[in-house]
């Protein structure tokens, strides 16, 4: 007989553990994005009055709203995680699908809002945005790869929840082991701030 | 020793048998086998590149045209660094002993584990692709320096893209080590009774959580940049390429210390077991490991000197590094502490323990010429940074990864090898690469470019030294290598704890059962307690 090596919670999972691991791998995510961070820092400061005029071209509405959308999501998944330790199945359901929702309406807009750009030809390496010169050059293509990347994580973060949302149908998250869902928020959590960085640098200061 | 008689983990059975079974397998042990297997290919390969790398510098237009010789050196490096030394010893050998020598069954996320494994086979195979396909193998330089790589015709995509799924191996392997370490220790197993081997894998696993993630979006610009256009490093769009190179230092200057820093955990688990003592400051070699990985991550810029930087940040860039030599000196006093007075038994791992010792000191010091300014300036596009590198890497990294190659065979596979010849391959080694590199040295001070296709004719006699040590290195990796593939078929038996060894993993057999342990170990004492055994 195998003795336990290491002291583990009542359902024979490490918690502290898996949670360091998320943490430690969202540290790597924010590196990722500091990368791009630091190229946009020093553009900035090379270009600042393209940044400022290429900034006029966003649209404060619709990146109002999926910065509104974005942090009720974030709220919803808290809640889904609140509704689940106190073990009601049925309200974490619905609060995981809320936040889902919100993910998907967050790719809606910013699918229009590329395409309005697209529509008037800025995009990487159209004709239109080389002929505006360096700064906006670069400002659209930061705005591009950033929110794309960002936009990908959001997606990835919507098919995660709605595996989450299939594992706790099926009982695999309980009230008693909800880590995989607390991870997943904590994942959420972090896309979510990474917006409200991206929101201000290329919606607000202009 | 146990003396219950358990079936070791080669024989323990999953759902699948024969390779599948392997390929599935999520033990550590099998994974850091595996990962051996396929780091000790690439390892012929880049070493066979690297010798034509040498015979076409005595011979210019002989047998290769320079865009072959652009592609081969690069080529060398990719396989070397990205698939060989940064991989390396966390992988085989991090991945093997780490759970035995924490007294744990497995690490903290197997599934995860085996996922890296798949992931670095996908990179290899996807690098090994980018050589095959499109343009052919890329000529950038291992650096895939910008606006070059954006421009080439070569197969750069598909090669810078292999790289960034390597990276993710290595991120997620770094990952499941720290949280490993903190926990999955065993009863007792207090973080400064923890073998210094552990305490150099956690300090790696945080730089590659930390400066691979930096890697892997300045690649993926790269990618970007020749696929869509992305001017982030091409100044015809604005972008800057010095800014690349300070993206990419940023990772790859951490990154050397994600090759060494393991390799000095092997030499501190050695070291005191052949001398028979026990390890000189054990808090300060623990401790150095850490204060190398943070102050590590802040000299990138010492990389660029001849770049482009303002002259503030070149001073501070130099003085960090000269600081980042301390620690690493730090080290090498204690081993030699340890050896003092220690009861010596000069076998094969301590041989190759103390080549690395002596030639990491030379490749260390030289790094410090280097470090400096003015001298930086003379000798930054010479030949004298390919032997200070290979130095550091080669004859550190790569000397400490045969070490412990030889420290922990019997553990591995449960068989000896033939003592007499691994010394006579490590003799070759060791001559080999010091004809082959320090001739560099010389050849680098005198102003021999690196990099040159066709060097100047006064740096030929030289040269044709090198290359004559670059014979020699290749047959001391042969008798190594033979020799123990030989003992891995006609090898006798290896005892549970052929060298003393006062760590975990030499506590259970050779080669250790499924489960590590039959009882979960509890421990009272530091690792290194030799008074009066043996």
């Amino acid at each position: 007989m195998i003795e336990p090596l290491q002291a583990k919670g009542e359902s024979g999972i490490d918690y502290t553990g898996k949670k360091i691991g998320m943490w430690i791998f969202l540290f790597t995510e924010l590196l990722f994005f500091g990368g791009m961070f630091l190229l946009y820092s020093i553009f900035r400061a090379q270009y600042p009055s393209e940044f400022h005029i290429s900034a006029r071209e966003e649209n404060l509405v619709l990146g109002t709203i999926n910065t509104f959308a974005l942090l009720t999501s974030s709220l919803f998944i808290a809640l889904s995680i609140a509704a689940i330790r106190r073990g009601n199945k049925k309200q974490s359901l619905w609060l995981q699908g809320l936040t889902i929702l919100c993910g998907i309406i967050f790719l809606v807009i910013k699918y229009f809002e590329w395409s309005e750009k697209i529509a008037k030809g800025i995009y990487p390496d159209s004709p239109v945005l080389l002929g505006m010169g360096s700064g906006e050059t670069l400002f659209f293509g930061l705005y591009y790869m950033m929110t794309g990347i960002h936009g990908l994580h959001v997606l990835i973060g919507i098919l995660v929840i709605a595996v989450m949302l299939h594992f706790t149908r099926q009982d695999t998250i309980t009230s008693q082991n909800y880590v995989k869902l607390e991870n997943t928020g904590l994942y959420w959590h972090f896309v979510d701030i990474v917006w409200i960085y991206l929101f201000p640098l290329f919606y607000l200061i202009t | 020793m146990n003396e219950i008689e358990e079936k070791s983990f080669y024989q323990a059975m999953g759902r699948y048998r024969g390779i599948l079974g392997w390929l599935i397998s999520t033990d550590h042990k099998k994974i850091g086998i595996m990962y051996l297997g396929a780091l000790l290919c690439f390892f012929s390969v880049g070493v066979t590149l690297g010798i034509l790398i040498r015979l076409s510098l005595i011979a210019p237009g002989m047998f290769l045209s320079a865009q072959h010789y652009n592609q081969l050196f690069t080529v060398h490096g990719i396989v070397m660094i990205f698939l060989f030394i940064i991989p390396g010893i966390p992988v085989a050998f991090g991945n093997f002993l780490l759970p035995l020598m924490i007294g744990a069954k497995d690490v903290a996320f197997p599934r995860l584990n085996r996922f890296t494994w798949w992931l670095y086979l996908a990179g290899a195979f996807i690098v090994l692709l980018a050589l095959a396909t499109g343009g052919g193998p890329p000529d950038t330089g291992w650096t895939f320096y910008a606006p070059y790589s954006i421009e080439s015709k070569t197969n750069v995509s598909l090669a810078v893209f292999g790289v960034f799924v390597l990276g993710f191996s290595s991120i997620f392997t770094g990952l499941n080590f720290v949280t490993t370490i903190h926990r999955m220790r065993a009863p007792g197993m207090e973080w400064f009774r923890m073998p210094l081997f552990v305490w150099t894998l956690y300090a790696t696993g945080w730089v590659q959580i930390l400066a691979t993630p930096v890697l892997a979006i300045t690649l993926l610009f790269i990618v970007l940049g020749r696929f869509i256009g992305i001017g982030f490093f091409d100044p015809t769009r604005g972008g800057d390429p010095i800014l690349y190179e300070h993206l990419f230092w940023i990772y790859s200057h951490p990154a050397v210390y994600i090759m060494v820093l393991p390799a000095m955990g092997i030499i501190s688990e050695i070291v005191p077991v052949f001398a028979r003592k026990r390890i000189f400051g054990y808090h300060a070699i623990a401790l150095s490991a850490l204060a190398i990985a943070s102050v590590g991550y802040l000299v990138w810029g010492h990389h660029m000197f001849t770049s482009g930087m303002s002259d503030t940040a070149r001073v501070i860039f130099s003085f960090i590094t000269f600081l980042v030599a301390v620690p690493s000196g730090v080290k090498i006093f204690n081993w030699v502490s340890t050896l003092y007075k220690g009861s010596i038994e000069v076998a094969a791992p301590l041989l190759f323990a103390l080549s690395f010792i002596f030639l990491f000191s030379i490749g260390g010091l030289t790094g410090l010429i280097i470090g400096s300014l003015a001298p930086s300036l003379h000798l930054h596009g010479t030949y004298f940074i390919v032997a200070h590198f290979h130095y550091v890497m080669f004859g550190g990294a790569g000397f400490s990864f045969f070490a412990g190659l030889h420290y922990w065979f019997p553990k591995m596979f449960g068989k000896m090898y033939s003592e007499k010849w691994a010394k006579r391959g490590w003799f070759f080694l060791f001559v080999g690469f010091n004809v082959l590199y320090f001739s560099m040295f010389i050849l680098g001070y005198e102003g021999m470019p690196r990099r040159y296709f066709e060097p100047p004719p006064q740096y030929h006699g030289w040269s044709v030294i090198s290359t004559i040590g670059s014979w020699l290195l290749a047959t001391g990796i042969l008798i190594i290598l033979s020799n123990l593939v030989r003992a891995l078929f006609k090898g006798e038996k290896a005892s549970a704890n052929p060298w003393g060894g006062r760590t975990l993993e030499w506590t259970v057999s050779s080669p250790p059962p499924r489960e590590n342990f039959i009882h979960g170990p509890v421990i009272a004492t530091d690792p290194y307690g030799f008074e009066g055994k043996k």
